[in-house]
């Protein structure tokens, strides 16, 4: 249990540095945009020179870059992110109501890469070299070449026009009043659609992880071993290579988060799901550069976050780890 | 055998050569086969494919031609690909010797660095770089490499690690050659080879990235693009559903291409360095 705990206490620690050098990254990326928040704001709602003046005093924009960086982290502390233009709302209230739905889409995604993909590859691995395994292996190549968005457009061509079986988007049917059960069954019909299409880009990552994991543990001695004992195929592959060839998955799970929020950017602009991502590109189109750099500080506490407990689960799952660092 | 005959003999590897051998044609004879202003009006709009041979595919919403806009578009798709790989491989290889080689702080803040990197999903820092900047060719190139060089770095670093230890390394030490000439004449170019071994992922990631980027309007908007193309066609999904689906097969195939004759030559050759 200390073995965790430490574990836990180093990367945290770690963590808020990675943290601080993303925080200033933002930063310096916001002073590079073009026009600042008083622009934005004159924009939408016209105002001359005086009220320009005025505005920039009290939003503390007149102030040196060096103030204004202590002011932004400051309120970042009290996970204060700013006014959003285009809203006319607290950037961390629109982020905390888009944030549902893209957890939502992505643990959906995640589940579907990771089980089916886990799947095929223990059973395109049980029998390396065979018609079954080459087949899979190059399916699931193609599957990765395969662009996110336009796979979406793709389901959306045959499963939403063409068949009429599925909502072309969204995340719930509007208006409906639907509640209860009711509801969670119209939001998961339309979760189908663009869960498949950002899945099945992952998915054959798992697979070829699984499948070129399961062909190490087979060289392996204590393989011989369980063959020895005269153990059936099935129970070897199963009990003996899979498990073992599934531990260097879950490192991959925490590793393939950020990938994941970032490819639901598009698949939530494809199927108009009111996300993170939808609202990513929203800040682009009407240029609200702080609501694009809240998201990508919101992203990024997220992927350090899940990547802790996959980190905390691995040292379950194996105890090797962590004992040497924990030891340092 | 040599590598080259191994190379030959898979199957999958000669397939990804000859697709991209073919995209590569494509690119090349874009301006000869169709030259002028692939953006230019050729027809009436939403011709479909095969009906006017003058226009084998068809034409678009504004009545481009769309095979002259798929020529086109595989010059950008290859060059930012390509651009965009050189960098992020440069970057992280530098990166990489750089930490693994000075040890101490500098490995730490290096690494701290490239954690923060590999902490926010790449793709939103492209998006957020180009619309911060503005989108053109070069910025999209340098929007993408900023969320891929952490890899090579990686990898650089881990593999430099092992060789700064290596004999050789403290040969040009006791001669007296600077720290940073040791670091990039004797211990870089041994640390290549595994950096280079993804060089194929990230070209295919990153013509991957750059399509999703265009179809979100950030491409340069004076070229075509596969992506730009997608989103194009987008509008008329439910009558003229080919025109998205044909720049994401040619998309697909590239990919595909890339990924199978990078993984022949990393097999073929690292077979061969295991045998020798």
């Amino acid at each position: 249990m200390t073995r965790t705990l430490t574990l836990i206490r180093r990367r945290l620690v770690g963590s808020i540095f990675v943290l601080l050098i993303v925080v200033i990254g933002t930063f310096l990326l916001l002073e590079a945009a073009p026009g600042d928040a008083v622009d934005a704001y004159i924009v939408s709602t016209g105002g001359d020179a005086g009220m320009i003046e005025l505005l920039r005093h009290r939003w503390g924009l007149d102030q040196s870059e060096l103030t204004r960086l202590a002011n932004y982290l400051w309120a970042l502390l009290h996970l204060d992110l700013g006014q959003s233009v285009t809203f006319s709302r607290p950037i961390r209230d629109v982020i905390l109501e888009r944030l549902p739905n893209t957890l939502l889409l992505m643990v959906s995604a995640t589940a579907l890469s990771f089980g089916l993909g886990s799947a095929l590859g223990i059973y395109a691995g049980a029998r390396p070299g065979s018609f079954r395994d080459r087949f899979l292996s190059i399916g699931s190549l193609a599957l990765y070449a395969v662009p996110g968005f336009w796979l979406g457009l793709v389901l959306i061509v045959v499963f939403a026009v063409d068949l009429r079986w599925l909502p072309i988007g969204g995340i719930e049917t509007l208006a409906s009043d639907k509640t209860g059960l009711d509801r969670v069954a119209d939001i998961a019909v339309h979760l189908i659609l663009p869960v498949s299409a950002l899945g099945f880009i992952y998915l054959a990552l798992y697979l070829r992880m699984m499948r070129a994991g399961m062909a190490e543990v087979w060289r392996q001695d204590f393989v011989l071993a369980a063959r020895a004992k005269g153990l059936s195929r099935r129970r070897i592959v199963l009990a003996h290579v899979a498990r073992n060839a599934l531990l260097p998955l879950v490192t991959m799970l925490g590793l393939q988060s950020a990938q994941m929020l970032g490819g639901s950017v598009v698949i939530e602009s494809v199927f108009s799901v009111p996300g993170l991502g939808r609202l990513a590109q929203e800040a682009v189109a009407s240029r609200d550069t702080p609501l694009l750099l809240g998201i990508i500080l919101t992203s990024a506490v997220l992927v350090i976050v899940i990547n802790l407990a996959v980190d905390i689960a691995y040292a379950f799952l194996d105890p090797r780890v962590g004992a040497g660092e924990a030891d340092a | 055998m040599s590598p080259l005959r191994r190379f030959l003999r898979t199957p999958e590897a000669v397939a990804g050569a000859l697709l991209l051998a073919m995209l590569i044609a494509m690119a090349l004879s874009a301006s000869l086969l169709f030259p002028g202003d692939p953006q230019a009006i050729a027809g009436p709009a939403l011709l479909p494919p095969f009906q006017d041979w003058s226009l084998p595919l068809g034409t678009d919403r504004l009545g481009r031609d769309v095979l002259a806009e798929l020529f086109h578009g595989a010059r950008t798709s290859l060059a930012v690909g390509l651009a965009a790989a050189a960098a992020a491989l440069v970057v992280g290889a530098v990166v990489g010797t750089l930490a693994g080689f000075a040890g101490g702080l500098v490995d730490e803040v290096l690494m701290r660095i490239t954690d923060a990197f590999q902490t926010v999903p790449s793709f939103l820092l492209a998006l957020a770089f180009v619309s911060v900047v503005g989108p053109s060719l070069g910025v999209v190139v340098i929007a993408i490499a900023l969320g891929t060089w952490t890899g090579p770095a990686r990898v650089a670093r881990a593999e430099v690690l092992s060789i700064r230890e290596r004999d050789y390394v403290a040969g040009a030490r006791v001669i007296g050659m600077h720290p940073l000439a040791i670091a990039f004449r004797e211990v870089l170019p041994n640390a290549l080879p595994p950096v280079l071994a993804m060089s194929s992922v990230i070209v295919a990631a990153a013509i991957l990235t750059e399509a999703a980027l265009s179809f979100l309007g950030l491409g340069d908007p004076n070229r075509v693009t596969w992506g730009g193309m997608i989103a194009e066609g987008r509008a008329v999904l439910r009558t003229a559903p080919f025109l998205s689906i044909v720049p994401g097969i040619a998309l697909v195939l590239t990919v595909l291409g890339v990924y199978l004759a990078g993984e022949g030559i990393v097999e073929t050759t690292a077979v061969r360095r295991g045998l020798s």
